[in-house]
């Protein structure tokens, strides 16, 4: 084993024991990520930044107490702002920017010693479900059945490729409709997607800010609970960041959910669900029972309304949130003819830098919130979300502790055979995902099993609002329960 | 609801994204079919419910109306496609 392949926690203890040092851990993840370069994970490298971080984690690490995360290597969504690196969103319209500021999430981070080895592959503007729609060319899941190159997901793409292949112990990504889960199960790895307001948004480029949220994407349950620890808190920049206090996730970790109360909802059994998916539910189902859970039938009546609702928000949404792209502050402007005026160099500019995909979503969402259709479209889906996040509040209410569902509706695909389906096919990946989103809560997605392909399957657990701990703990049993351990073979 | 060609020419102009004449009647079969999907939405019974606007029952945070940033001119220009002059330079506006 190389020191790449550890894990945050063993990594963490070896560093604090003295058997391994950052230095030596940054250089042979920077070695698995240069010799990664076929994954398409890594978009900007910064080896530089990573060892002069190493070693001043080095330095706290010989001097004692120094923090969980210190001297971890870690792969950085390219949709966070990283003070003088590339943070472009997967897309040509931040060509050439390089923020003046931190995001919160890698200042608090970088304060515990973290180390960033360079920015991550992701859809454009995190719209996407399979890495397709990035300015990069898609990152590669490194499972691989046949001579055919899968994706590892979106749009947190380039950050499951990187953990599931080693380039990294662990990756930050972010979940707006499922893009840190449904990238984790694709890849077989771990991701969970906090409570909104749990991780600050600030420094983050904006999708859908209603629904966005940050969250670690790792190798165990267990190095989620550490590392979701050191990006979560209250921050005075995101107004709609919580100050509750951060419990100590790991501490959760007691194994024990002896009498709990696992519901599981029958509107997620879909019409048309594989049968791999529903043997794969019904095996994780078995596992919370033999662990001593109480397995409760429950109903999410307003599920199936769940993804229309989203396409009407979130969209809605990035349309306003988009509209900074102008070519006047940061990233591309087009190059003008003679007489063009401003209108032209806004229309030009946004043309050229935005992909196929981010135009399809603006002018959604620019037509939703238009006069005439706000309260056909907008309103009606915000009534609609209220119903969806009641659905959830009931079950609660009923002693529900924790929801287990699929991850997604398939293991991974091949790169380039959604590409002449309707744009809608694409967004039925986020169908079980997505509730999570619009009611605001905690989900996980935790790696199962395999299907006859040999493809990695994931499950997803969804928690009570600010029950990240108890969400984690329930998860930990399932990674236990299901021993999955499986690697993809290296072939890039 | 279906979109026809000169309702896409005015959603790409109010969203100032250049779309050619010729790429009208693929967008708006595209925008149609996204739309008629969420035409699911009318089934559901809202009567009485109340639009969402925020998802945890929180109150927005507040702070007193200070000036408490800023001073930083080089800083905000940095990434400018044209800065002139300590300003954002751009195509003439008013004639």
């Amino acid at each position: 084993m190389t020191p790449n392949e550890m894990t945050i926690a063993d990594a963490r203890d070896a560093l604090r024991k003295g058997e391994l040092t950052a230095v030596d851990l940054t250089m042979a993840c920077l070695t698995a990520m240069d010799a990664g370069d076929g994954l398409n994970a890594f978009v900007h490298k910064t080896p530089e930044m990573a060892l002069e971080q190493a070693r001043a984690a080095d330095g706290r690490l010989a001097a004692g107490a120094a923090p969980a995360m210190c001297g971890i290597p870690l792969g950085i969504k390219d949709l966070f702002c990283t003070k003088g690196v590339a943070s472009q969103a997967g897309s040509r319209i931040l060509a050439g920017f390089r923020p003046e500021y931190e995001s919160t999430v890698t200042a608090k981070l970088f304060g515990a010693g973290a180390v960033m080895l360079g920015k991550l592959n992701m859809d454009e503007f995190a719209m996407g479900s399979s890495n397709e729609t990035s300015c990069y060319g898609p990152a590669v899941n490194p499972w691989k059945v046949d001579d055919r190159k899968l994706t590892p997901g979106g749009s947190s793409g380039g950050s499951a490729a990187a953990v599931a292949a080693d380039l990294c112990l662990a990756a930050t990504g972010t979940d707006t409709g499922g893009s840190i889960r449904q990238p984790a199960a694709f890849t077989g790895i771990v991701g969970i997607k906090p409570t909104y307001g749990r991780v600050s948004r600030w420094g983050i480029v904006a999708f859908a800010s209603s629904l966005d949220q940050a969250g670690p994407m790792t190798k165990s349950v267990r190095d989620a609970a550490i590392f979701l620890a050191a990006m979560a808190g209250h921050d005075p920049k995101d107004s709609t960041s919580s100050t509750l206090a951060v419990p100590d996730f790991e501490a959760a970790l007691t194994g024990d959910i002896r009498g709990q109360r696992v519901g599981i909802p029958r509107e997620y059994r879909m019409d048309g669900m594989p049968d791999e998916v529903e043997a794969l539910w019904a095996r994780g189902i078995a596992m919370m029972k033999d662990a001593g859970a109480q397995i409760v039938d429950i109903s999410l009546p307003h599920t199936k309304y769940a993804l229309p609702a989203y396409y009407v928000i979130a969209p809605a949404e990035a349309s306003s949130n988009l509209a900074r792209y102008d070519g006047v502050r940061y990233g591309h402007r087009a190059k003008l003819a003679a007489g063009d005026g401003i209108t032209e160099m806004y229309e030009k500019t946004r043309a050229e830098g935005f992909g196929k995909e981010v135009q399809r979503r603006i002018m959604v969402g620019t037509y939703v919130l238009s006069a005439g259709f706000y309260d056909a479209y907008y309103n009606r889906a915000r009534r609609v979300r209220a119903l969806i996040k009641r659905d959830f509040d009931q079950v609660f209410a009923e002693g529900i502790d924790a929801i287990l569902t699929p991850a997604t509706p398939s293991s991974a695909f091949g790169l380039g055979e959604m590409a002449n389906v309707d744009p809608v096919e694409m967004y039925l990946n986020d169908v079980f995902t997505v509730t999570v989103n619009l009611a605001g809560l905690p989900g996980i997605a935790v790696p199962v099993g395999q299907d006859a392909k040999g493809l990695p399957m994931g499950l997803q657990l969804i928690g009570r609002p600010w029950d990240e701990a108890g969400l984690l703990n329930h998860a930990y049993v399932l990674e236990r329960a299901a021993g999955y351990v499986a690697k993809a073979e290296k072939w890039w | 609801m279906s979109i026809d060609i000169d309702t896409a020419r005015k959603v790409a102009k109010l969203a100032r994204i250049r779309v050619e004449e010729t790429d009208l009647p693929a967008l708006a079969g595209e925008l149609s079919g996204i739309l008629g999907f969420m035409e699911q939405l009318t089934e559901v019974d809202v009567t009485g419910i109340e639009p969402m606007v925020s998802v945890t029952p929180m109150r927005l945070a507040r702070r007193a109306d200070v000036v408490t940033d800023g001073g930083y001119p080089a800083a905000i220009l940095a990434n400018a496609p044209d800065a002139r002059e300590g300003f954002f330079a751009v195509p003439k506006v008013v004639e």
